[in-house]
């Protein structure tokens, strides 16, 4: 095994394992009830984060590309999930709670994904900063339009209606306009929300290192460069991109099977930079520093509740503090010092035993 | 060291036995108020959030400064206006001993949290959250203000009756839930009373309005129907101002606090007309001396939704006396009394003499204000 291959084996254990981890213990705290309500409250929103970011930096970390759109792909994956559960209930009188989230999370997720299709075949073509506006165009339209979609279920029809309600009376709306979509069961669970986190990190952790994730990355390094060696960059661009949409659109289905309601204003340009500050927190290209940043980012305001006004202007400066600390030369080397000894201490008895070739 | 602890013994001793021997200690009832009280990512909606706040504080003082049956401790949760946000500061209210939620402000936010509350068994008393949606099929949520409908329903009556004009041009956001269920109530009684509607057009975000107000101006309106909330009022006032065009505009409670915005000229304001049930300039005894604990304590004067939070926790205090709560009770006994309680009563507060039906709805006068001098005067 090359030393390269065998830190990448390391890294994704460890991300496995923390993850893994964190779910066990937060089970056990619930399970003898030391967890309290906040943070209980906050579990199924904070898998979302940790999805929407991981999926994010699969576009932005790894293919290089800025995306400003993704909680439009969120909203479109919340959507469909509401339409399709609330269906399941009332048209088909599906009871079983898991069974709906898992056929709405997956509908997202498809829903998503046909977005994400039709959005990067123009998208794609264009780089840098293009891109990015293009992106965050995108995720306006999503808005815009669903503040005009009205979706009821009439006895086991589906019925829509564009622009304005012109649903009869007596049909139960699913998503009414504006006011969103609107009497959602809530049916979110802290173990789909693991169940998701461990796909979407199945997933990503396995295709970047793959050989198309080498494709991605070598399109990202060097455009020029990868299209000269016959990599067709358009097709991996567009690879990460419906990745990352379908599961960003998985990830807005377990966020809004969560809630009684979503409204359209959820998911601004303003949330999908909050994405983008998880993900360059967390580090671009670095999976664990996600989820582990998208975790802290949606924790911290709650724990900071104690600074009762001052409380955004503390999230801020922790923020700015983050940023210049995870970024000084001074505090970087003295972070390499703690994690140097233990990586000589794994390397040296990989050597012990004959592994390193 | 040991001393110290003896000492501090018989001090807890003393003070016990000091408790044990007062009559009639007041029941401490644990209230929390959740609320914006900061920019959240969708909206900033901090204004209301903050007069909520300040107003319940005035009311809980009051009364724990009478001494009566019951003493008040009221916990403050920001909920930033926003849906996930709300479900932390209902989680974090309850963590912190509440028994009973003054709130939410806004509607969507409380629509999510009351939801919860429905099934836990917690009960709401919301001042300001005028959505229909938010009492809905739940029984465990009452409100102060009236609902949405009801706005847009007396609005076009009272337009219609005051004879006002009979050209009206609605501007409304269409990805408010707010502005789209005035404006449909108000298209609906408007074509009932006559109202001939000349121009509608929409908005979503708030930075340039010069379309909306030119197609109201060209379709020659001489009543302008803003549903919506003040922050985006005080733009399109600016700007009918610049195109010279003067009608009358006419607002709800949302419009409450165009007065207060920072940087806007409030001559602007003069002659808008706005539905509220609270006018700060009005002679009456009690609004008077609300308003002056109010500005003694924060400054400003106050908006309805002070006032309707004021009247909560007058509100929450009649029912509970009502319902005869006690301190041992949990959320759950508190909520079952509560919402019988609630239907028994009748608070006069400072918005009015109100009563309740088992829907959770409001029932009280509605009454319209005009600001003159940059101040509210009831308008008869």
């Amino acid at each position: 095994m090359t030393r390269a291959k065998r830190n990448r084996l390391i890294y994704n254990i460890v991300t496995y394992a923390v993850v893994i981890a964190a779910f066990v213990i937060l089970q056990s705290m619930i399970a003898n009830k030391s967890i309290s309500r906040t943070l209980k409250g906050q579990l199924v929103p904070i898998c979302s984060w940790v999805i929407m970011a991981i999926s994010l930096n699969l576009v932005i970390g790894f293919s290089g590309e800025l995306s400003l759109g993704h909680a439009g792909f969120m909203s479109v994956g919340a959507y469909t999930g509401a339409i399709v559960s609330g269906y399941l209930l009332t048209a088909r009188g599906v009871e079983t709670e898991w069974l709906r989230l898992a056929v709405a999370i997956a509908a997202g997720g498809v829903a998503a994904g046909i977005a994400g299709v039709l959005i990067g075949i123009p998208v794609l073509r264009l780089r840098g900063d293009y891109l990015a506006i293009v992106t965050l165009a995108f995720g306006e339209i999503i808005r815009n339009l669903v503040n005009v979609i009205y979706v009821g279920v009439d006895g086991a029809r589906m019925r829509f209606s564009f622009l304005n309600n012109d649903l009869p009376e007596g049909v139960t709306m699913l998503v009414d306009g504006a006011k969103g979509a609107v009497g959602i069961k809530r049916i979110s669970t802290f173990t789909a929300g693991f169940v998701l986190v461990m796909i979407t990190l199945v997933v990503v952790l396995n295709l970047v290192n793959s050989r198309a994730g080498r494709a991605i990355k070598a399109t990202r390094d060097n455009r020029i460069a990868a299209e000269s060696m016959g990599v067709p960059v358009t097709k991996y661009k567009m690879m990460a991109f419906v990745t990352a949409a379908v599961l960003a659109g998985m990830a807005g289905a377990l966020y809004g099977l969560n809630s009684s309601t979503i409204v359209p204003a959820q998911f601004t340009f303003n949330q999908s930079i909050n994405v983008l500050v998880f993900v360059v927190l967390g580090g671009l290209g670095n999976v664990l520093g996600s989820v582990i940043s998208a975790t802290l980012l949606t924790i911290l305001p709650e724990v900071l509740r104690a600074f009762a006004d001052y409380r955004m202007l503390a999230y801020a400066i922790v923020l700015i503090l983050v940023m210049i600390f995870t970024n000084n030369p001074i505090v970087r080397s003295w972070a390499d010092r703690i994690v140097a000894p233990a990586k000589r201490l794994l390397r040296g008895k990989r050597k012990a035993e004959g592994g390193d070739a | 060291m040991k001393k110290m602890f003896v000492m501090f013994l018989a001090l807890i001793l003393a003070m016990s036995c000091v408790g044990a021997f007062a009559d009639e200690e007041p029941i401490t009832i644990t209230v929390a108020h959740i609320g914006p009280t900061s920019p959240g990512p969708a909206a900033d909606a901090s204004q209301y959030g903050q007069a909520t706040l300040h107003g319940a504080e005035i009311a809980v003082e009051e009364i724990n400064a009478a001494g009566g049956k019951y003493r008040i401790e009221l916990i403050h949760e920001d909920d930033q206006h926003d849906t996930e946000k709300v479900v932390n500061a209902y989680n974090t209210a309850l963590d912190n001993g509440a028994q009973i939620i003054l709130g939410t402000t806004t509607s969507k936010p409380c629509e999510v949290a009351a939801d919860l509350g429905y099934e836990e068994r917690v009960f709401f008393l919301t001042p300001s959250a005028s959505a229909p949606a938010v009492i809905e099929g739940r029984d465990n949520i009452f409100q102060i203000c009236f609902d949405d409908y009801s706005q847009g329903r007396v609005s076009a009556e009272y337009i219609a009756e005051h004879k006002l004009g009979t050209k009206i041009a609605v501007i409304y956001n269409n990805s408010d839930v707010y502005s789209t269920g005035i404006r449909d109530s108000f298209i609906a009684e408007a074509a009932n009373r006559g109202l001939e509607i000349v121009a509608e057009s929409t908005f979503t975000t708030t930075v340039d309005f010069s379309v909306q107000v030119s197609e109201a101006q060209n379709a020659g309106a001489d009543v302008v129907f803003l549903p919506m909330y003040y922050d985006a009022a005080a733009p399109i006032l600016i700007t009918a101002d610049s195109k010279d065009y003067h009608p009358i505009f006419f607002g709800v409670d949302g419009m409450d606090g165009i007065l207060t915005v920072e940087g806007f000229d409030t001559s602007l304001a003069e002659g808008v007309m706005l539905l509220t049930p609270f006018v700060a300039t009005s002679e009456d005894e009690k609004v008077v001396s609300f308003v002056q604990k109010y500005e003694a304590a924060y400054g400003t004067t106050p908006i309805q939704f002070a006032a309707d939070a004021y009247d909560g926790i007058y509100t929450i205090i009649a029912a509970a006396e009502e319902a005869g709560i006690t301190a041992d009770m949990d959320t759950e006994e508190v909520c079952e009394a509560m919402i019988a309680a609630m239907q028994k009563i009748t608070v006069e507060g400072l918005t009015g003499t109100m009563t309740w039906d088992e829907t959770g709805a409001v029932g009280k006068e509605p009454m319209a204000a005009v600001i003159e001098n940059g101040v509210y005067v009831f308008n008869d």
